[in-house]
């Protein structure tokens, strides 16, 4: 336990000294959260320019529109609804950033022969890494979203907006796909991360887990599918199913000698 | 303390290490030398559990490498080949973290105390990175040191380093051989290795061989004795070369070469057939070869 703890704070002494990933960690999630109260204090009078008719919108605005809310106000809440699925890529880029560079820093800084000289075991070496990239993408997710929600009553001060921006779509996604998805980037990079050799090359590989998010946001403003808390929950389960398997495979695919002796 | 037995290692093609058959004693510092490639950092690193063997078996300090990996990293030190530091950390945080690692009781105690004792304590605030390459030697070592391993293994500890930092580094290892620990130690440096080893073990896939420096050199060029004459001619020495245990003389200048075995029991004699004959003998002194020259040969036979 004490080696995991010793870990974590090595590592994040060590990280956010790296510019890079002090970037992702602390603007990313704000600028998730700058833009979309920044489009709602944007469309403030909004509501008269768009058509009053609900049967004229497309079919993606009329889904967010409950029955209290007024044809600009639904307009408002979609929008603000495809800004937060770009928000989720808080939680999928912070782990893959710093545990990209997790098991390739310690080969460019060839500590890692030394790391693994000590009695730690992969285990152990392997909770650290994970949780020094996991903690972080959390905390910030979930600060973040604390943050736009507080945003969001300043600017409409209206429980019915209030309600309809921060439902239960959003808590579900932000405080159980947030973390979820967090996982899936740390287990994913972790195996990038023992099988390539330049941070670089990791950092780049890593980021494709953020592909699946950009799916969701493009397909809704498609209107292939409405982002709802089914989805969410039908989202969160799938999760948990890849999230296994990645874990599984990281833990098997990390073999001590392999990523010592491996050159390339 | 290291016992191994056909131990082998194979990287795809090429058999790094085959069928070595080792026993370093307890408390002794080994030399193991031999040319690039030949295989020592791989046998290290086995020994280290840092890699698994092909086949064969190993012992380190009663543990058996393959099965009590663990344990046996609990009770050896490593510094490795290419040792590295976290470069933006302070060397005395790098020394904690892996203080911690080992599981070390004391840390701020342990860090302390190498820390001074390798003359880095007034830069221990300083990030590694600014760090000279002899400094960050003298910290790598100090880290395979935090918990006070029985065995230590140092894979070339002073390639690179200025006469100055190697001497340090030097004078460093015999304390702590004094201390008891078993050294394992590899080295291009053959005076180094001369200075430091109880034993030296000449290393190509397989051990050459193994014994003292002394023994070696005997072995290899037998014993030689100089005795520096006022005037020499080659009657003498063909009189020096017909005792019975003298194997060979060799004449240069005025100084004669006698080799034999066994120099303090039998130059006594040489000494005393010298005067006899009437030669001014002006100092005696046994002829040391180099050990490089020892190793040279070993390794061009092989
Ligand atoms: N990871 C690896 N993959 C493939 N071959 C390797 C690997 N590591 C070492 N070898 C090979 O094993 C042999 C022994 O290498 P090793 O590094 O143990 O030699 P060494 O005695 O330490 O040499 P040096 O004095 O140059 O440090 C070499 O032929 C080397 O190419
Ligand atoms: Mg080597």
């Amino acid at each position: 336990m004490d080696k995991i703890k010793t870990l974590v704070r090595k590592e994040w002494a060590e990280v956010f000294k790296n510019k890079m990933v002090f970037f992702t960690v602390a603007f990313l999630p704000l600028m998730m959260v700058v833009l979309p109260l920044g489009i709602l204090i944007g469309m403030g009078g909004a509501g008269e320019s768009i058509p009053s008719d609900v049967g004229e919108m497309p079919a993606q605005f009329s889904a967010f529109c409950r029955e209290d809310l007024e044809t600009g106000e639904c307009f408002q809440v979609f929008m603000v609804s495809q800004f937060m699925i770009m928000f989720m890529i808080v939680p999928l880029a912070i782990p893959a950033t710093i545990a990209a560079y997790s098991i390739v820093g310690e080969k460019t800084t060839r500590t890692l022969e030394s790391i693994l000289a000590t009695p730690i075991t992969t285990m152990e070496l392997l909770l650290g890494k994970s949780l020094a990239a996991l903690i972080p993408a959390v905390a910030a997710t979930y600060i973040a979203f604390g943050i736009y929600a507080i945003g969001v009553w300043v600017i409409v001060r209206d429980m019915r907006l209030f309600t309809a921006m921060v439902d239960a779509r959003w808590l579900l996604a932000v405080f159980l796909v947030g973390p979820l998805m967090a996982l899936m980037a740390v287990n994913f990079s972790l195996m990038v991360s023992s099988r390539v050799n330049d941070p670089r090359v990791a950092e780049q590989l890593s980021m494709i887990v953020i592909l699946p998010v950009v799916g969701f946001f493009l397909g809704q403003i498609a209107g292939l599918f409405v982002i709802n808390s089914n989805l969410v929950l039908i989202t969160a389960a799938v999760l948990v199913v890849i999230d296994a398997i990645l874990v599984y495979a990281a833990v098997q695919l990390f073999q001590r000698e392999t990523i010592l002796t491996r050159w390339k | 303390m290291i016992q191994t037995e056909n131990l082998t290692k194979k990287f795809k093609t090429v058999l790094a290490v085959d069928n070595l058959d080792l026993h370093v004693k307890q408390g002794e510092v080994f030399g193991f030398l031999g040319p690039n490639g030949a295989g020592k950092t791989t046998t290290v690193r086995m020994l280290a559990c840092l890699i698994g063997p092909t086949s064969g078996q190993a012992r380190v300090n009663g543990f058996r490498v393959g099965e009590q990996d663990i344990e046996i990293r609990r009770t050896v030190g490593i510094l490795t080949e290419t040792p590295g530091m976290y470069d933006n950390l302070s060397a005395e945080y790098n020394l904690r973290v892996f203080a911690s690692l080992y599981e070390v009781k004391d840390i701020p105690g342990q860090v302390e105390k190498y820390l001074r004792m390798l003359g880095l304590w007034e830069r221990r605030f300083d990030e590694v990175g600014t760090f000279s390459k002899g400094m960050k030697q003298k910290l790598a070592i100090a880290r395979a040191l935090m918990h006070e391993p029985r065995i230590l293994f140092l894979d070339e500890p002073t390639a690179g380093l200025d006469p100055e930092a190697s001497r340090l580094v030097r004078d460093f290892i015999a304390e702590l051989r004094k201390e008891g620990r078993t050294i394992f130690l590899c080295t291009h440096n053959l005076d180094e290795a001369d200075r430091l080893c109880d034993r030296i073990g000449v290393f190509k896939s397989h051990l050459l061989v193994v014994d003292t420096p002394a023994r070696l050199r005997a072995q290899v060029f037998g014993r030689k004795v100089v005795f520096h004459l006022r005037q020499a001619d080659q009657a003498l020495a063909d009189r020096v070369t017909a005792l019975p245990f003298v194997s060979e003389t060799k004449l240069v200048d005025n100084k004669l070469l006698a080799t034999l075995d066994d120099p303090e029991l039998h130059n006594p004699d040489i000494l005393r057939l010298l005067i006899g004959a009437g030669a001014d003998v002006q100092f005696v002194g046994e002829l040391r070869h180099s050990l490089e020259d020892v190793y040279l040969r070993l390794v061009k036979e092989a």
